[in-house]
């Protein structure tokens, strides 16, 4: 490899970084902000591609893309507080209401998105962060979305509100022991409705950026999954904000490599390239992993770990 | 996630109909599906209750042409290309036809396909997605004998598969050929991109007649390809897309079910652009060269005629330009005056039967693929299972 090459690949990856992370960001971030009141959301995939088709479709008909963002965050606030109100019920399985959200999400987003395929949509602005740099490839990598911003944003809002504040102190409890929550007067349920409700709204931010930012138009396989490796992403970050920002920075970086690797010439074995994220995770979970560590960062409340 | 449009028995008969309200009668298609509503009752239960439901009888006037696609008929891709094609199949008189989108690759086409024949009367069916065709309509086909089934591969072949189903196909890689030709006059650098699905021989011998197409006018032009690895993944194409403008190249073509993402993003970058499947020519109003359409609508338009003259159908209809079967979409703004003119005499040549591998062709490792002085024609069997590059393309099979 040149160092031309070389180059271009760690620009490449960069601007991967940045363009592809954010659904992940905006994603994991509310999956996090669940699962530390102590349920588990699996149908934020079905929120990022309906906030994604609503995002789109409010911005196509009004001309505004912001008021697209806000409907996209209605919107999965929605999903989020159906799928808290369903799971307040007795006997109700958290992981088996998020797998029927995420169909649910899904097969609204593709109904009601049918006549939106075909059109060009308003898109969100770009912010030139790099063009002082003078490096064209640079400066492209660097021309950001101000969603990207704002979930770097959140990431260490949330890190700092879970340590800080009485509302994350609350969230944390809920989490860890209902039992204890409870005896100190905290209404548990509820908590964990607004808290699944935020995460949702979070979700649909992603999904807003999807359609009106990268790759900026509405179609029925946009996702392609995204919203499921956010969920386990959360995982790979423990719980923890600013880790979810690394983790979907990682992911993007990861997914920019083979199509970056075979643009200057490395074209063999790209099929593996293109698995770099899942390989990545398998590697970076292994070398982290610990049968005691592990279990210390969960929620305890978590039907997974329970 | 698959919706399906009728799922539920209850719907049946409103769809056919509606898709019966026009009123041409044809004696011969009554015929056929009067013997076929007498035949399926005596093959088993669920057949009981289709000659039981009322609203079949407007439809049995006219032959019932049933269309299946995988995805939505409005994807600026594959599904675009056939429903374009099907809304001329609709203006043939005597025809009616019932589609359904969204049904994925498993039983559920099965099924649809059992409800089209058995609920609304369909003679002739187009299943358009590869995955459907084995076991899916093999069965169907053995299982309603004078129900015709068509397929858009060359899969089917006389000694495996029965003789009531079959395959139509455009070659494409004529189509590309004329992309390749145009783009090569098009670029100012020399350096053109390729964004391509998966490495099989279909896609392969597109990217190869593109590269022959691109040199023909442009000897000294290379060809960057990446492989994306699957048919429609938006993210990873729009990641292909920039990273091949971002190796400077100044032309990019694609092979992809939906181009839809990677011109837009072509175009934002301000990269020309070769449209694939259907028109994207208004989602690049600066870049767009030209692209290579399909023109199912001769196979679906000349399939309904024949049926409903009582002729049968042929098992296999293949053909590029010279049977009207691929077509290039108008030139767009991206397209130098020199492009257009060559890819105009190029199409001329193709419909003429001009052969597009003329020796001397070698693949990117030095192999001899046709040697000086001798030529493949067109159709020619070695290249349905082309499993190299072509000289000038910087890319890998594997």
């Amino acid at each position: 490899m040149t160092d031309a090459g070389l180059f271009a690949v760690l620009v490449a990856m960069v601007a991967g970084a940045i363009r592809v992370s954010t659904p992940f960001l905006f994603v994991s971030l509310g999956e996090c902000l669940t699962e530390k009141s102590g349920r588990v959301n699996l149908g934020l995939e079905g929120t990022l591609v309906l906030g994604a088709m609503v995002a789109f479709a409010v911005s196509y008909h009004s001309g505004n893309p912001w008021l697209g963002v806000a409907a996209a965050a209605a919107a999965g606030f929605a999903l989020g507080a159906l799928h808290g109100a369903i799971c307040r019920l007795p006997r109700v399985n958290d992981v088996a209401i998020g797998i029927a959200m995420m169909s649910f999400g899904t097969g609204l987003a593709v109904f009601l998105g049918k006549p939106y395929i075909q059109p060009t949509a308003p898109r969100l602005p770009s912010l030139p962060l790099g063009d002082w740099l003078g490096i064209p490839s640079l400066a492209l990598a660097l021309d950001v979305s101000p969603l990207f911003l704002l979930g770097i944003a959140l990431a260490f809002l949330l890190d700092w509100a879970f340590r800080n504040t009485r509302a994350g102190l609350v969230v944390r409890v809920t989490g860890d022991d209902a039992a204890a929550a409870r005896a100190l007067g905290i209404a548990v349920d509820r908590v964990r409705l607004v808290a699944t409700a935020l995460g949702g709204a979070s979700a649909g931010i992603g999904g807003a950026f999807l359609s009106l930012f990268y790759p900026g138009s509405w179609n029925e396989g946009l996702s392609s999954g995204q919203g499921l490796m956010a969920v386990a992403l959360v995982i790979f970050a423990r719980w923890q904000p600013r880790r979810c920002l690394a983790a979907s920075l990682l992911f993007g970086a990861a997914g920019a490599l083979g199509p970056a690797l075979q643009s200057i010439g490395i074209t063999a074995g790209y099929y593996f390239f293109n698995a770099a994220p899942y390989i990545l995770t398998l590697l970076v979970m292994a070398g982290t992993g610990s049968a005691s560590r592990a279990a210390r960062h969960a929620p305890g409340e978590l039907s997974i770990t329970r | 996630m698959p919706k399906r449009k009728n799922d539920s028995q209850g719907e049946e008969p409103a769809r056919a109909a509606v898709s019966g309200q026009r009123g041409v009668t044809n004696m011969t298609a009554a015929g056929i599906s009067r013997r076929s509503l007498v035949l399926g009752a005596t093959t088993g239960a669920a057949a009981l209750a289709s000659a039981g439901w009322p609203g079949t009888a407007g439809a049995a006037d006219k032959l019932v042409v049933g269309v299946i696609y995988v995805g939505t008929r409005g994807d600026f891709g594959w599904n675009q290309s056939h429903a374009t094609a099907v809304e001329a199949l609709k203006t043939v008189p005597g025809v009616s036809v019932v589609e359904e989108e969204n049904v994925p690759e498993t039983l559920a086409v099965a099924n649809t396909m059992k409800s089209m024949i058995e609920l609304d009367g369909a003679k002739l069916i187009f299943g358009t997605s590869f995955g459907y065709f084995n076991p899916f309509m093999v069965d169907i086909a053995r299982q309603y004998p004078d129900v015709q089934l068509r397929h858009p591969t060359t899969l089917w072949s006389a000694d495996k598969h029965p003789a009531n189903l079959g395959g139509y196909f455009a070659y494409m890689d004529q189509a590309h050929y004329v992309n390749g030709v145009a783009a090569g006059l098009s670029s100012k650098t020399g350096k053109i991109g390729y964004v391509a699905a998966k490495p099989i021989s279909l896609v392969l011998r597109t990217i190869n007649s593109f590269m022959l197409g691109v040199r023909k006018g442009n000897p000294g032009a290379t060809v960057k390809l990446i492989f994306t690895g699957d048919w429609s993944l938006p993210v990873r194409e729009a990641e292909a897309a920039n990273a091949l403008a971002s190796a400077g190249c100044d032309v990019v073509a694609c092979h992809v079910d939906s181009p839809k993402v990677i011109v837009e993003t072509l175009e934002r970058r301000g990269v020309k652009s070769c449209g694939h499947n259907t028109s994207q020519a208004a989602l690049a109003p600066k870049g767009f060269i030209t692209g290579a359409e399909t023109k199912y609508e001769t196979i679906y338009k000349g399939f309904a005629e024949l049926l409903a003259r009582g002729e049968p159908l042929p098992n296999v209809a293949i053909g590029g330009y010279d049977k009207d079967m691929v077509t290039s979409t108008p030139f767009g703004a991206g397209a130098s005056e020199e492009a257009r003119r060559a890819a105009t005499e190029a199409i001329a040549a193709l419909r003429a039967g001009q052969p597009m591998f003329a020796g001397p062709i070698r693949d990117n490792k030095g192999n001899v693929i046709v040697a000086p002085g001798s030529a493949l024609g067109n159709y020619a069997p070695e290249l349905e299972t082309a499993n190299y590059l072509v000289e000038g393309i910087e890319g890998s099979v594997t």
